[in-house]
């Protein structure tokens, strides 16, 4: 069944797109990711323009990270308070991000940095977290001991210091606020949640405990991508609402399976799994970059009909 | 199709006065010609359609025998600015390196003709009425022409081609009796809402005797133009429901599912 989309102004099948979610959401869901590095490429490859991708992309992640995060609000993995300061950067790196983003654009340099940041962070967070895993996996199963969790670095000797009950820590909300603004920026420009970058910042820079770090990271990821998405709507015209709500039916019976399987699985599996997601999603974004391209011409709708 | 031919019939029925009278007008061949529907609706199942035109040429003379004729159909979609891009490689990288700006090039567009193009128009002519593809978009040519710009509009023509946004259909003008003539535009799925002009050029020898333009009216409709005129005109709402209805959908699956488990 094909459907035309009023604001991409292209037609696609629906199914594709109910798949697409549903995929999305079952990640989302597993891995406290708002799977926006995955949804927004794989709309440039079914033929949506570029700007609706990303901008449809963000209002699509808030629903699947909803469901997500009222799974997580009930199981009481939500730390509100670090949440509330990850947010607070969060909203002052959106709205820089929005900035850069048009600086850039003139420039007509964007799906460069884009792609570069993309494999830079990816490809560092995905080995960090691959390496780590395999280590504590091979570290319980030798001993069955508890790996040691919090250890005190410079991150923790910093002014301003706040406590965390749910996440048992007491700690500056600097580096909070730093990663937060970080998350929105790249949430502005790249139409992603972040959560591929936020939730291995948390777990090795704020040594926060792995079973709260997802629902945290969620309930940050809904409000940043949600003021990104009015953002885009009011500069550029560019949310697509038959997009966003075909993913979403698809991405919010994805996310509720996504959690099921995520809470069946041990932490050090689960993180694996991700690093390893991480990697193959940052392995083909450095083939696109080094490989001669199939056809090296590429066409920008400048938008202004005339 | 029942329809088409009906109007196809009606018309060929009015048209038959006109071939009696032996008038002492001036032009000795004037093209009369219609679309099968001058509005195409985009609504939320649109998947491309079909265009009829159909017509036929007006002689108060007998039909001139010596100089064969032709018959080019063109279908334009509204023009936008268009970036044409070309990577090169930088440091190991494919980088964007050389950019191609055309000022004007239209978002579709179906050249017609009965036979090959070089047979039934003349560069000249093709030129001055701006017939096909190349001319459609090298007209507007302003800024930035670098040595090799030829290069970027053939790369926009051919990724265009590939994605049936422009068409080039040698002998898809079927003509009768040198009289009537007919043929079939697809319009692909991908269109921008827009006037869509539509020229008929009727040629001897590759000159330009006469021509007729129309326009089809591609509109959305329905839901799909509520939501349209919603993003554009009150863009704050249009977000914010956007919103309200991504949180309903989670909120809601997540009820269901709770329900479900219970």
């Amino acid at each position: 069944m094909q459907v035309y989309l009023p604001i991409a102004e292209v037609s696609v099948s629906a199914f594709l797109l109910l798949g697409l979610g549903g995929i999305v959401g079952v990640l989302s869901g597993m891995f406290g990711v708002g799977g926006g590095f995955l949804i927004t490429p794989l709309l440039f490859f079914i033929g949506i323009p570029p700007s609706v991708a990303v901008a449809t992309g963000t209002n699509q992640i808030v629903a699947s990270s909803f469901s997500a995060v009222l799974a997580h609000l009930k199981r009481k993995t939500v730390d509100l308070r670090m949440g509330s300061v990850l947010l607070a950067g969060g909203l002052i790196g959106a709205a820089v991000g929005v900035k850069l983003f048009s600086v850039l654009k003139a420039i007509g340099q964007i799906d460069l940095l884009v792609q570069l940041s993309y494999v830079g962070f990816l490809g560092v967070i995905g080995l960090l977290m691959f390496f780590e895993s395999l280590r504590a996996i091979r570290r319980s199963k030798r001993a069955g001991s508890v790996p040691k969790r919090k250890h005190h670095t410079w991150i923790h000797a910093l002014p301003f210091k706040m406590k965390f009950r749910t996440s048992g820590l007491y700690t500056s909300v600097i580096p909070p606020l730093v990663i937060g603004a970080m998350v929105g920026v790249l949430s502005a420009i790249m139409g992603v949640g972040g959560g591929f970058i936020m939730v291995p910042a948390m777990i090795y820079l704020l040594g926060m405990p792995t079973k709260v770090v997802v629902g945290t990271s969620l309930f940050q990821i809904i409000f940043v991508t949600g003021f990104t998405t009015i953002m885009h709507a009011v500069t550029n015209f560019s949310v697509d609402m038959v997009l966003a709500v075909l993913l979403l039916i698809g991405g919010v019976i994805g996310a509720q399976i996504g959690t099921r399987i995520g809470a069946k699985l041990k932490a050090e599996q689960l993180r694996i799994l991700l690093a390893i997601l991480v990697l193959a999603v940052c392995a083909k974004l450095a083939l696109d970059l080094l490989i001669e391209p199939s056809d090296l011409y590429s066409i920008t709708r400048a938008g202004g009909l005339g | 199709m029942m329809r088409w031919m009906m109007r196809f019939f009606i018309m060929l029925v009015l048209l038959l006065p006109a071939f009696a009278y032996a008038a002492e007008d001036t032009v000795p061949e004037e093209i009369i010609a219609d679309l099968s529907q001058n509005k195409v609706s985009i609504n939320t199942n649109f998947d491309g359609s079909n265009i009829l035109v159909f017509g036929a040429i007006k002689r108060e003379t007998p039909v001139p025998s010596d100089a064969p004729l032709g018959l080019i159909i063109t279908i334009s979609g509204p023009s936008e600015k268009i970036v044409v891009r070309r990577k090169s490689r930088v440091a190991g990288i494919w980088v964007n390196t050389d950019a191609v700006r055309l000022d004007k090039a239209p978002s579709f567009y179906a050249v017609s003709t009965n036979a090959p193009v070089k047979d039934v128009l003349t560069s000249d002519e093709d030129h001055r009425f701006r017939v096909t593809i190349r001319q459609a978009i090298r007209s507007v040519w302003t800024t930035q022409l670098a040595p090799d710009a030829p290069q970027f509009t053939e790369a926009l023509i051919r990724q265009r081609e590939d994605q049936n946004l422009y068409q080039l259909n040698e002998g898809g003008v079927k003509l009768a009796e040198d009289t009537l003539f007919r043929s079939t535009v697809a319009l692909p799925s991908n269109l921008v809402e827009g006037n869509y002009s539509t020229r008929i050029f009727l040629t001897r020898n590759g000159r330009v005797v006469s021509a007729y333009s129309t326009n089809l009216d591609v509109r959305k409709v329905g839901m799909e133009r509520w939501i349209f005129n919603l993003a554009h005109q009150k863009p704050l709402y249009y977000g914010l429901l956007s919103i309200l209805i991504a949180v309903a959908a989670g909120w809601g699956a997540s009820t269901v599912f709770r329900y479900i488990r219970s």
